[in-house]
């Protein structure tokens, strides 16, 4: 993303982008978007993809299952809630570790098969959590209704040290309980490590070999080099990263759905990824953010919002206004989504981070120019 | 499975608790009650007070949602005193006087549901974070009703309940904070009893495809005990994955099982879709061990049966409310729905509509919007003139009590909305339960 | 027996749904090397056609409904029958059968529009942007019927003819167990035919075998001076129409919705992988096998040993067939494997 990859330019991105994530509430207010829920949606989604992204960004291997770990994440997480404590830390803990042998388990049968036939067998493994956990497996999901606290759960750790309040006690980290903003900020700390991580492991050793298995397995295997416990391991650290993020969702909202493992969340986190820039490390934070946005604010708008924004028209006019607006938010706001697929991949298909390079690029040559230097600009990937 | 659940006694043996949380330093921001009778998204002195109105834009639900939606904004009107006053001018008692809320205007703001329990607490959250709003309602699907409520509790903002027919929304899963006038899986087999009895007789073999989640479980349960308890026989009973399409596999064995009755446990598409297909595969046209053979559809509406089209002539089943009703608040209604919007409003309409006003008048009733004291004004209020007769909003499980309409497919439809002839309105006695036989627990009325 | 008997109907009819989709989207992988996740709406857009055919058929005269006063209430009366009486109520009764006439061109049309349009510029591009392009193109097409249309699901039955049912059994010496709607069985023959003539076009004329010379070998082709892109173009109309006839018959049994498209996208893209990339006759074979298997799993006898196996059978043999058959039944090796 930095015009050159050098350890310095690494720190002051991190710096950036750490800054960025903690100022949200106040740089998203002009848009609508500052409220501690869907800040709290940007952060773990941005898990989520970045996560996803170093399976898919560096070594190629599409998932479309990767929705089950994240449910089977916020599975674990909430009966951590219900068994053991309201403590979000082991159930955070507990939810990484399940969804990490789980993607374990499937990674190792999966990535026997590379291409799109990897692709159906974890999208295959994915449809079976989601349909067994929404009809027989009900007596550990409680199937549609979703998985919730109940007053009467033991919560073992807790009625240790605790007396029972009235109603159902709310998660907490260490007594700050992890709603609304404190909510947030433990997402985006753990958000901010995330993005850490997947830095150090694109930049080291191991994260070049994933690069490798995917520009050309074949290759790899003629060296001798046997790639899948690399691919594996990449798999499970993705997995992990998707079950962090489905704990996250249970910390900061305790109930479990089946759906969450449905085709469709797989999809959508694919859709994130290619939306900001496979490969790239801003690139999924970027997608989630954008989707998330218009999952939440463009659906909320409705005649009488619009006729509101646009009462500056002449009567006539704005009934025009209105209701052409009105097919691309509200109950339109598929279409929108649809639209803005579509016209980003046939005008950036980098996504959009690529789109910032060529600005980006842009500028530089210009400057170049004027400056009249001899070298030229190099553009990292 | 539930059963555990159920015992009220394990009460005060297993303990929960976060009373941690309440010491600590947690910043004043999200810290409620701070002042006293301060509470959660308090429309203090301003001049208007939000509503949140969630309900399905996107997926299967989406023209019921859109129904939804046209039933709150002109309950929005009618309290803001526009427009014809709808049912205000039937209701009884009536403490709204057609000026807003406690003197406020309503505003309100929608949000989509997609019919998933994470999307529509999503947007429920957005509703009370960002836009302040003092209560919301919505429906269609009990699994995300369910959700929504657990998240009012959570959240201290009422949920008025739209369409949700599980047994579990007042039931096991029911909440202080959430309230259904909707009626459930229960009242409509209580309803469909002597209905069947009357038209199938005491001798049947029931056969009965259920959906394989939540509410089609509760419903297949309700339907069999009270057909089992006119004396009929189950055949079968097999569950349907959600979403099915073609149930072509599931039908054929029904045909040489020797039932004479298919119950079909399902609900928008699944149910236009097995229906469509059961009658293609000749089931009405069947005669076994003698008697014309039926199908049943437990929960009616109006969506399902436009879906369905001419299959669902003369076929069975129960309604929370239908346009066609002859009483005054019922006509009133369609009146003010049908010159606003061109056509007659859906059940899911009428029960959004209701439940905005109900929800509206407890706090003009309470004086105040503070939930615990507009709770209270809900919990046992008994009304008139909304169009399904007396009701009572129990206060035991926040169940509306009133009659059941028992519908079947019109043979003769008058016109393009004349789908559903009333058979029989069941009254209320006929449907009333005893609130404990769910199990669950309301919860506190502070949070 | 005669359990086992409807059973296989079922799985065939079932099959021949699945297999038609598969076919096309075989047939478009195989060309042009694109992962079209905007089949399923061909699918639902053929649905479609049904539904407007049937519109247009049904334009009626309203008659107002005097009694209601509060809102437009009628009684429609179609013009067709108005005029012609009879043979009015007969056309209209037709309206699914009509609608295939209309369905290939339009099918044709739209086929060639999408990929003059717009998959043409993604032959060159990474799978995952043609993923994110027809996804996103899918999302488009399915919200315009919406904003339509309408989200629920609009009957569109069977003409009356064949709304009974054929007793099967009487005909094998079976006994009356036996007995199968009509429509069904004359989209299971429709299925059939289709597939056929697909087959045939591809295996016994030039065209055909310029085509199937191209998905082997596409730059040797071109080599030989033959201009396979335009033929490629025709070939991804064709399996729009596919799509098309496949929704267009399905009307009577699926009332259609904007969203079934997308039911139908998952599993299309499973049994085209189950078949075997680039193989037309794995992608027929896949389909009817797990129609098949998904009819037989969901037999009570079947359920009660296993319960739940209906919901995952699909996947389940996906995962057993991909893991014995790495490139599933009949997949060539090299093609879509990285």
């Amino acid at each position: 993303m930095m015009s050159k990859i050098t350890p310095q330019n690494d720190n002051v991105m991190m710096g950036l982008f750490a800054l960025a994530i903690l100022t949200m509430p106040i740089w998203l207010m002009p848009i609508g978007a500052s409220y501690p829920d869907l800040m709290q949606k940007f952060a773990i989604f941005g898990i989520f993809a970045i996560g996803f992204n170093i399976l898919f960004g560096l070594t190629g291997y599409l998932s479309f299952g990767h929705a089950a770990f994240l449910g089977v994440g916020s599975y674990t997480a909430v009966w951590s809630f219900k068994l053991l404590s309201m403590n979000v830390v082991p159930a955070v803990i507990f939810a990484v570790l399940v969804a990490g042998a789980f993607s374990f388990l499937i990674g190792f049968i999966s990535l026997r098969r590379s291409g799109i036939y990897f692709s159906i067998l974890t999208l295959a493994f994915a449809q079976m959590s989601y349909n067994l956990a929404y009809s027989v497996l009900t007596p550990i999901t409680n199937g549609e209704t979703g998985l919730q606290l109940a007053k009467s759960d033991p919560r073992i750790v807790d009625a240790m040290f605790v007396e029972v309040g009235a109603g159902i006690p709310s998660t907490n980290f260490f007594g700050i309980a992890m709603s609304g903003y404190s909510g947030f900020y433990f997402c985006a700390v753990l958000l901010i490590i995330g993005f850490y991580l997947s830095l150090r492991i694109t930049r080291s050793p191991f994260g070049m070999m994933l690069k490798a298995i995917k520009s050309n397995q074949n290759r790899m295997s003629y060296t001798g080099l046997n790639t899948r416990p690399y691919a594996l391991t990449a798999f499970v650290i993705s997995g992990m990263y998707a079950g962090l993020a489905g704990s996250l969702l249970a910390v900061t909202d305790p109930l479990a759905g089946a759906e969450r493992m449905q085709w469709t969340a797989s999809g959508e986190v694919v859709l994130m990824t290619i939306l900001g820039g496979v490969g790239t490390l801003l690139g999924p934070m970027l997608g989630a953010v954008i989707i998330k946005y218009f999952e939440n604010i463009f659906s909320a708008f409705n005649e009488s919002t619009l006729n509101n924004i646009f009462a500056f028209l002449p009567d006539g006019l704005q009934d025009v206004v209105v209701s052409v607006v009105g097919l691309f938010v509200g109950e339109g706001w598929h279409l929108t989504l649809g639209l803005l697929f579509m016209v980003i991949v046939i005008y950036l298909p980098g996504g959009l981070v690529e789109g910032a390079q060529r600005i980006r690029a842009y500028v530089l040559k210009k400057r170049e120019k004027k400056s009249a230097t001899s070298h030229q600009p190099q553009i990292a990937e | 499975m539930d059963e555990i659940k159920k015992g009220v006694s394990r009460r005060g043996v297993l303990k929960g608790g976060t009373a941690l949380a309440a010491g600590l330093a947690a910043p004043t921001f999200f810290m409620r009650n701070v002042f006293g009778a301060d509470f959660r998204n308090n429309p203090g002195d301003g001049g208007t007070v939000t509503f949140g109105f969630n309900v399905p834009q996107t997926g299967a639900y989406a023209d019921e949602g859109a129904d939804e939606l046209r039933a709150y904004q002109l309950a929005v009107k009618h309290i803001n005193g526009e427009g014809d006053g709808g049912l205000l001018n039937t209701m009884q008692p009536l403490a709204l006087k057609g000026d807003g809320v406690l003197g406020k205007k309503v505003v309100y703001v929608t949000g989509d549901t997609q019919t998933k329990s994470d999307a529509a607490r999503a947007s429920a959250k957005r509703m009370i974070e960002k836009d302040g709003v003092i209560m919301y309602s919505g429906g269609s699907s009990s699994g995300v009703a369910i959700a929504q409520q657990s998240l009012a509790q959570e959240m201290g903002i009422v949920f008025m309940n739209g369409l949700t027919h599980s047994n579990d929304t007042t039931g096991k899963d029911k909440r202080r904070y959430g309230f259904r006038h909707f009626f459930n899986a229960y009242m409509s087999g209580a309803a469909l009893g002597p209905v069947l009895e009357s038209e199938m007789g005491k001798e049947r073999r029931a056969y009965h495809l259920t959906a394989d989640y939540t509410w089609g479980w509760t419903q297949e349960e309700s339907i069999k005990n009270t057909t089992e308890g006119l004396g009929w026989q189950t055949a079968n009973a097999v569950k349907t994955p959600l979403g099915a399409g073609d149930f072509s596999q599931y039908i054929t064995p029904v045909l040489n099982s020797g039932a004479d009755v298919l119950i079909l446990n399902h609900y928008g598409k699944d149910m236009i879709n097995s229906l469509t297909q059961a009658v293609q595969f000749g089931l009405r046209d069947k005669q076994v061990n003698g008697k014309d053979f039926q199908i049943v559809v437990p929960l009616y509406s109006r969506l399902m049966a436009q879906g369905a089209g001419e299959n669902i002539k003369g076929i069975f089943g129960t309604t929370n409310w239908n346009w066609s009703l002859q009483d005054a608040g019922s006509q009133a209604f369609v009146k003010s729905f049908g010159q606003e919007y061109g056509f007659p409003p859906s059940q899911a309409a009428h029960t959004c509509y209701v439940q905005t006003l109900l929800y509206a008048n407890a706090c003009q009733m309470a004086g105040t919007f503070y939930p615990p004291e507009v709770i209270k004004a809900l919990e046992g209020f008994e009304f008139d003139g909304m169009g399904n007769g007396k009701t009572l909003y129990r206060a035991e499980d926040h169940q509306c009590f009133k009659d059941v309409l028992v519908v079947k497919g019109n043979d003769n439809p008058t016109s393009q909305f004349d789908l559903l002839e009333v058979v029989q309105e069941v009254p209320r006695s006929q449907v009333e339960y005893d609130a404990s036989i769910f199990g669950g627990e309301l919860g506190p009325y502070e949070v | 027996m005669d359990t086992l008997a409807l059973q296989l109907l079922n799985g065939l009819d079932k099959g021949g749904a699945y297999a038609l989709i598969a076919l096309g989207l075989t047939l478009i992988f195989g060309t042009l090397g694109v992962v079209n996740f905007a089949h399923g709406a061909l699918f639902m857009l053929g649905a479609f056609c049904a539904v407007t055919v049937q519109k247009l058929l049904t334009i009626s005269v309203k008659v107002k409904d005097e009694s209601i006063t509060f809102f437009e209430a009628y009684k429609e009366v179609p013009y067709l029958e108005t005029w012609f009486g009879e043979t009015g109520t007969i056309i209209i009764d037709y309206s699914v059968p009509i609608s295939i006439l209309l369905a290939i061109p339009i099918m044709l049309i739209i086929g060639l529009v999408m990929e003059r349009g717009l998959i043409q510029r993604f032959y060159k591009r990474t799978h995952a942007e043609q993923i994110l392009v027809t996804f996103g193109l899918a999302i488009v097409i399915q919200e315009l019927v919406k904003a339509n249309f309408g989200a629920n699901p609009i009957p569109t039955p069977a003409p009356d003819v064949v709304a009974g049912s054929a007793n099967i059994g009487a005909w094998l010496g079976l006994g009356n167990t036996v007995v199968y709607p009509w429509w069904r069985l004359i989209y299971l023959a429709f299925a059939a035919v289709v597939i056929a003539g697909v087959f045939s076009f591809l295996q016994f004329t030039t065209f055909g075998m310029v085509v199937r010379a191209g998905m082997q070998d596409r730059e040797t082709v071109g080599l030989l001076g033959i201009d396979i892109q335009r033929r490629f173009s025709i070939v991804f109309g064709l399996a729009a129409v596919v799509a098309g006839l496949a929704g267009v018959m399905y009307t009577p049994i699926l009332p259609p919705d904007y969203h079934m498209g997308m039911d139908f996208l998952v599993l299309s893209f499973v049994v085209v992988v189950v078949g075997g990339m680039g193989s037309l006759g794995g992608a027929v074979a896949a389909g009817f096998l797990l129609g098949i298997l998904q009819s037989f799993a969901s037999m009570n006898e079947v359920k009660s040993i296993l319960p739940g196996i209906d919901q995952i059978i699909i996947y389940l043999v996906a995962v057993v067939i991909l893991l014995v058959r790495p490139r599933g039944l009949l997949g060539r090796k090299g093609v879509m494997e990285n």
